[in-house]
């Protein structure tokens, strides 16, 4: 794990929540939908807090994908709960809105799991397994693309 | 009836998620570390690489379609409601399926993790 590995992290957390928030904002705006008119549902997509969190979505996309190429799953999910923390933060601290006690220990618990799985490992390692042939297979293909675009490694 | 619909868009955005997750972490485990490769061939490469996993373009797929469910959901419930259930019935789905799909070492520190989370989930958002 390195400056940049956390920083992309950080992206998965921030872009999530700020997405989640747009897009919840929007919807109520948009109201509800009826199940005889369900694809009304793209309409939707023209509310410019809809569309403005999908934007965001995208970018929680962008670092959720490059969080996977070197973490396990089971690693970087916490990473997106820790959102929620950002966001009752953010409610309690900049908005000054209540934060009840149930949800200081909902805090209290996302940050201990969150702990929990940032002190092991971030990828699993298979000795002899599939994700070892698989690293020595992309090792090839790496060292060939690099070859083939001149690129010194 | 509105309760139904409400859990079934639930339902729905927890499978979808949970497949998307699955694909999408093994897609980049074959694509391998972007940053590597970045540095070694190129973003072109990453790029092309990446589009041209199918596992990814599946992924992408499932996750359109939680994306969706999500809509509805919101449309139909809560979001107090909607948000932790489907944030935290997914986290433990997950574990589960990186368990048994991707093989991880889902050791008891994961585990504990994944249900502290969940829980905290349901608490901070309920």
């Amino acid at each position: 794990m390195n400056f940049r590995k956390y920083l992309v992290l950080a992206g998965v957390t921030v872009f999530a929540v700020a997405g989640d928030s747009m897009l919840s904002h929007g919807m109520k705006q948009v109201g509800s939908i009826s199940i005889h008119h369900l694809q009304s549902v793209f309409s939707a997509v023209a509310n410019p807090w809809v569309a403005i969190g999908i934007l965001f979505l995208l970018g929680f996309f962008a670092t959720y994908t490059n969080a996977l190429s070197w973490a396990d799953l089971t690693y970087v999910m916490p990473a997106t709960a820790l959102g929620y923390v950002l966001l009752a933060l953010v409610a309690r601290f900049v908005l000054h809105e209540h934060i009840s006690p149930l949800r200081w220990i909902g805090i209290a618990l996302i940050t201990a799991g969150v702990g929990f799985v940032a002190g092991g490992p971030p990828l699993t390692e298979h000795p002899l397994g599939e994700a070892a042939k698989l690293t020595e297979k992309n090792a090839e293909k790496n060292h060939a693309a690099a070859v083939a675009s001149g690129v010194e490694s | 009836m509105r309760h139904i619909y409400t859990w079934s868009a639930i339902f729905a955005i927890v499978f979808a998620s949970v497949v998307g997750d699955v694909l999408l972490s093994h897609a980049m485990k074959q694509v391998g570390d972007v940053g590597d490769l970045r540095r070694r061939a190129g973003l072109a490469t990453v790029i092309g690489r990446t589009l041209g996993n199918p596992n990814f373009f599946f992924a992408v797929a499932s996750m359109a379609a939680a994306f969706f469910s999500l809509l509805f959901a919101l449309s139909w419930g809560d979001v107090s409601l909607v948000a932790p259930a489907a944030a935290s019935l997914t986290f433990i789905a997950n574990a589960v399926a990186a368990k048994i799909f991707l093989h991880e070492r889902v050791d008891r520190r994961r585990w504990i993790a994944a249900g502290l989370v969940a829980a905290g989930v349901a608490l901070l958002a309920g």
